[in-house]
């Protein structure tokens, strides 16, 4: 993924923060660093699926998706950032060609 | 040290707390008014009017709830921030209070305790901030306005070096709109024992943003909960510490988080909290000099519990009479639930019988103390409670 419509270049420097003693925890509950180190996209179940082919380049999805986790790639179609995708099947819901399918996610 | 000159005033419980704020520099205030609280606010408020006090905000409000969550955003920015409450507007408050000590936030308030409705009532009764017991923040019971003064500026002290929030709660009436000598700390002094917050985080340090209150899966949540557990452990050495500081510099110690006294050579003592305790004082000194072996433990910090100066005291005395100015339906006083809790485990239990006194308002006398002190003696000879429970004051 070359373009991220979230973070752009900054997301190659994204790493996932696992704490694993109670000495790494900090004393009070917050947030150790931003959405860059903190990856919502482990939550889904079911995943989209987009096919090219079937692509009309109309942007619904990119529209609707609330995270917004979906870019659109230097050639035109559609990109999804699976770090950040919730799996909600929204886009797969509005999109008028069903370009878009949603799959179980094997984990 | 420049040398204390206390500055003597005669206040209302409710006016000692607002000086108290005044003294601690509390940059905001976020309140709304209810009986018997609202002349905290009001005397802050003329503070503010008066152009007595620098860089201070006040937020008017439109409930309770959204005065304390004023109050956690302002101090999730680094700010000293204070508010007062009673009965009601504690209550409505209690989701926020859960938000304040989980986001590890030093606020202190003032809870003057009134009865809860129905039926309704706006005397005195400690069941309003007791039913607050389980929320992580600290709660300390002032005897008199002197405690009030002086516990809403150690609070600010305790509360901001283990970042949990504190409660001072004194009487509805018989404190907060009684008048009596208070005496108050030179302003420079005050900031000497106080110096300005340190905040452990700040939401303002927009080169290092954080979120606050954000989502904890089930695999870090507990971790928070232990530390927050383990921030009232230290709390019980920082009360202890911030009160023997207090008590070198302006003559009044709070090292001991029970004040107690005769334990030594008492059969039995008596034990309760906040205003009660004065009247419980006077007696025990008058009953004394007729020959009664009996002393006192006045409970002064709530939470974190004292559980080992209370073992301490059991160790010595047969027997202790717990005043509840409160109640727990289902079950009995809130303090005697605790205090048994804590004795469980311990190695002496003395004999302990639970008495009901001054649930809203009725009034608890000298009188009454001496009638107990009549049947706490049965107690102890006869080596158990003729009933656990004791409706005292009900009219049979």
């Amino acid at each position: 993924m070359s373009l991220n419509t979230l973070f752009g270049e900054k997301k190659e420097a994204a790493v996932k923060i696992s704490l694993e003693s109670i000495g790494e925890y900090p004393e009070a509950p917050i947030s150790l660093g931003t959405t860059l180190s903190n990856f919502t996209g482990d939550w889904r179940t079911f995943i989209p699926v987009v096919d090219d082919n079937k692509c009309v380049k109309c942007y619904i999805c990119w529209k609707f998706c609330p995270e917004p986790a979906i870019y659109i790639r230097e050639d035109g179609y559609v990109g999804i950032d699976y770090d950040y995708c919730k799996g909600c099947g929204i886009c797969a819901n509005e999109c008028p060609t069903d370009a878009i399918t949603m799959e179980k996610e094997e984990k | 040290m420049t040398e204390y000159k206390p500055i003597r005033k005669v206040v209302s419980g409710n006016y000692a707390a607002a000086y108290a704020a005044k003294h601690a520099r509390v940059q905001v205030v976020a309140a709304y008014p209810i009986t018997p609280q609202t002349s905290i606010i009001e005397k802050i408020a003329e503070f503010i009017a008066n152009g007595e006090v620098e860089n201070l905000q006040y937020v008017p409000v439109e409930s309770e709830h959204s005065a304390m969550a004023a109050c956690i955003g302002a101090s999730a920015t680094g700010a000293r921030a204070f508010t007062a409450t009673s009965a009601q507007g504690l209550a409505l408050m209690h989701e926020m209070l859960h938000w304040a000590a989980g986001a590890r936030l030093p606020i202190v308030m003032v809870d003057v305790n009134r009865a809860m409705a129905p039926p309704w009532s706006v005397w005195d009764d400690q069941t309003d901030s007791l039913a607050q017991r389980d929320t992580g923040w600290m709660q300390f019971y002032a005897e008199n306005n002197q405690e009030v003064y002086d516990g809403v500026i150690m609070a600010f002290k305790v509360a901001e070096t283990v970042n949990v929030p504190a409660m001072i709660v004194e009487s509805a009436f018989i404190l907060s709109h009684t008048y009596d000598v208070v005496e108050m700390i030179p302003q420079e002094l005050v900031d000497e024992f106080l110096p300005p917050r340190k905040p452990l985080y700040t939401l303002t340090d927009f080169d290092n943003p954080i979120s606050v209150g954000a989502l904890a899966t089930p695999n870090d949540y507990y971790e928070f909960r232990y530390k927050l557990a383990k921030a009232h452990e230290e709390a019980v050495k920082v009360i202890k510490d911030v009160g023997n500081e207090f008590g070198e510099m302006f003559g009044r110690d709070y090292s001991e988080m029970i004040e107690k006294e005769h334990i030594d050579d008492a059969d039995f003592v008596f034990m309760g909290m906040g205003s009660l305790m004065g009247t419980v004082k006077e007696a025990v000194e008058l009953l004394r000099k007729e020959g009664y072996k009996i002393g006192y433990a006045k409970v002064r910090w709530f939470r974190p519990f004292p559980k080992e100066e209370l073992r301490e005291i059991a160790s010595k005395v047969n027997g202790i009479a717990v005043l509840d100015r409160n109640f727990s339906f289902g079950q009995e006083g809130i303090l005697f639930n605790e205090a048994k809790g804590v004795l469980y485990s311990a190695k002496s239990k003395p004999v302990m019988k639970n008495y009901i006194v001054g649930l809203g308002g009725r009034d608890f006398t000298v009188d009454d103390v001496r009638k107990i002190a009549e049947d706490m003696k049965k107690v102890i000879e006869k080596g158990e409670p003729d009933v656990e429970v004791d409706w005292y004051h009900l009219k049979r």
